[in-house]
């Protein structure tokens, strides 16, 4: 039998290949155990370094690069995309917010139903996706002769950069769509590590009461080189943007140590970090729902508590 | 301009739900349904449009069996002049409700076509963009922040990276986040008029669609629970056990 073709679509980076990629590329190695297979990548938009990056990946036949693209908007990707996929058996993206607004876009020219959120493959045509916010885990299949999966990234570990003897291959790019256009784009510079891919994450709900307030959790982010993250609530108020924002509708993150301050922790906010291998919760409320889950808890007054740690690291 | 609102009834969100011991769904027969919060706020966006005479009329749809029509008429209280409900009782998913819309878009005719960005059950984030796909729309997904400009409309998306914002031609889908708005509470006088509002139900055959699921889920499991923790006295102990015991610092 053949080996299975499998296409790789890489969410545009500037550094490099993408940490959201390099972890997608490692649900492929996970889907590897189960078959034989080839698998190409190709570029969305990004710059030279990525497609270097992406030429280094171990295991890769070709990088797929256009020779022009107007943009990386769903609209103007997903009709080029549905074209070059038509010889490939799985299609795989980061579930994200780039591939959360272009996979289900592409499937639907595929007339497919894709599995997205995936966080174990258990066999070619086997998955797990979380539900109701985590509250339960779907075991899932599917005949479709193609398969396309969003890959919750949090749940594979990255791929590290090999020696690869990947080709480039220049196909003819998208043409422009005069369906949307880019007006405006607030990129938030990044002071500390970003979020999905930090080691320690510390995060701030309504407990810290304001945006001044965030300012003792950065202290304790810096002290322990950490990215920051936040509720719900803290965004809603205004305390922090919206990107910070852990949970079922915000980003999904599993980092070695997640400290939660002043989180009450429901469960749409859980189903963001409950996968962190150590939890530390910091609330003055004895019965707050994220003790449940937290390996330590301290009850105690963030305002008191932040400050000491602070002084302690 | 005519508003189109996708609604799907959904588990209320503050309501702790498990799947059932043998697996085969969610424990949920008993517990109290709502719309989705996601596509509350679509609603809420699309009637403050109309509110601000920048929609004529707000028709909103729901997908499902015949009980779906308690949230149609739960939307037509807080101010949807007129609901469509495709009736069915075959298991859905985001591709077929896609097709079904698709098709009530094409006989509609809306300027606009609002939906959740996300189901709070399925967890899907995939049926706006599908039927922005179906009816070659362009699509403003995540939307914090929405505004008609001449015959475009201007959305504010958020993103893993911060915010975008995006003109579309009209016709376009969006589908909104949870920072869009805030949706009102639904008054007495409005729960009575929504009972006199039209609520017309059809079959997926009337629109000329089969749905067929192409998913399966065999099985629903209860995630492996975390080992219970340990209460901490002071910030000392603390960095003591992180350092010596869990060995993250
Ligand atoms: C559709 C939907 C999607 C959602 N998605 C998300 C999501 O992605 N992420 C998310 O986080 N939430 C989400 N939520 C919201 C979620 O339900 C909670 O409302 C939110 O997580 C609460 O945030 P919080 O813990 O910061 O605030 P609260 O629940 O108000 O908790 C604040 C906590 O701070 C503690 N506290 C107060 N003062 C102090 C002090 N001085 N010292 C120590 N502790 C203190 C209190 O004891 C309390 O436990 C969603 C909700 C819905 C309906
Ligand atoms: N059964 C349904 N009927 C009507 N609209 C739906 C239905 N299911 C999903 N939608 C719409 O699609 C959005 C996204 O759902 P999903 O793709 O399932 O996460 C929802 O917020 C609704 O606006």
């Amino acid at each position: 039998m053949n080996n299975a073709k499998v296409l790789v679509i890489l969410e545009p980076a500037d550094d490099g290949l993408g940490v959201a990629n390099a972890r997608v590329l490692g649900a492929v190695n996970c889907l590897r155990q189960h078959l034989a297979l080839d698998c190409d990548l190709v570029i969305c938009g990004g710059n030279a370094l990525q497609v270097d990056a992406a030429l280094a990946v171990a295991d890769v036949g070709q990088v797929i690069c256009a020779d022009q693209l107007p943009d990386s908007q769903a609209e103007t990707l997903a009709p080029w995309l549905a074209t070059l996929a038509i010889p490939y058996d799985y299609l795989f993206i980061a579930s994200n917010s780039f591939g959360k607004n272009l996979l289900p876009r592409l499937a639907a020219l595929l007339d497919n139903q894709p599995v997205t959120d995936v966080i174990a493959i258990k066999s070619a045509n086997r998955f797990q996706r979380p539900i109701y916010a985590g509250s339960a885990i779907a075991n899932v299949h599917t005949e479709q002769p193609q398969i396309l999966l969003g890959i919750r990234t949090s749940a594979f570990d990255a791929v590290v950069p090999g020696s690869s003897s990947a080709r480039r291959l220049v196909v003819p790019g998208p043409v422009a769509q005069s369906l949307s256009r880019l007006i405006r784009e607030e990129t938030v510079v990044l002071e500390r590590p970003e979020l999905t891919a930090a080691r320690v994450v510390v995060s701030g709900g309504r407990g810290l009461q304001n945006r001044e307030n965030f300012a003792l959790l950065y202290s304790l982010a810096d002290k322990l080189g950490a990215a920051v993250g936040a509720s719900r609530a803290a965004v809603d108020a205004g305390f922090v943007a919206n990107d910070l924002q852990v949970g079922q509708t915000g980003k999904v993150i599993a980092p070695d140590l997640y400290i939660a301050v002043g989180i009450s922790g429901a469960v749409q906010h859980l189903a963001g970090m409950s996968e962190a291998r150590v939890i530390v919760a910091i609330n003055k409320d004895p019965d707050a729902p994220i003790f449940e889950v937290a390996d330590y808890g301290l009850v105690a007054d963030l305002f008191e508590a932040l400050p000491e740690l602070i002084k302690q690291l | 301009m005519k508003i189109l609102v996708a609604i799907k009834r959904a588990v209320d969100p503050n309501v702790r739900v498990r799947p059932l011991p043998d697996g085969s769904g969610m424990d949920i027969a008993t517990a109290k349904m709502s719309i989705n919060p996601f596509c509350e706020i679509a609603v809420e966006e699309a009637i403050r449009l109309k509110e601000q005479c920048t929609a004529s009329e707000v028709v909103v749809v729901s997908v499902g069996p015949v009980v779906v029509q308690e949230q149609l008429r739960a939307a037509l209280a807080l101010g949807a002049d007129r609901a469509i409900h495709i009736n069915t009782n075959e298991a859905l998913e985001p591709l077929s409700i896609a097709r079904l819309l698709k098709e009530v878009v094409m006989q509609e005719g809306p300027g606009l076509i609002l939906l959740g960005k996300q189901s709070i059950d399925g967890d899907h984030n995939q049926t706006g963009q599908m039927l922005a796909a179906l009816c070659n729309y362009p699509q403003g997904t995540f939307a914090s922040k929405i505004q008609l400009v001449n015959d475009e409309v201007h959305v504010t998306r958020e993103l893993d990276s911060g915010l975008q914002t995006l003109a579309l031609r009209l016709p376009a889908v969006i589908t909104t986040d949870l920072r869009l708005n805030q949706p009102r509470f639904p008054t007495m006088p409005n729960i009575i008029k929504a009972r006199q509002k039209p609520l017309v139900s059809i079959a997926p055959a009337d629109l000329g669609v089969t749905v067929n699921l192409r998913v399966f889920t065999e099985s629903l499991v209860v995630p492996t629970s975390r080992p219970a923790g340990v209460k901490v006295n002071s910030v000392t102990e603390l960095l003591e056990k992180l350092r010596t015991e869990a060995r993250v610092l």
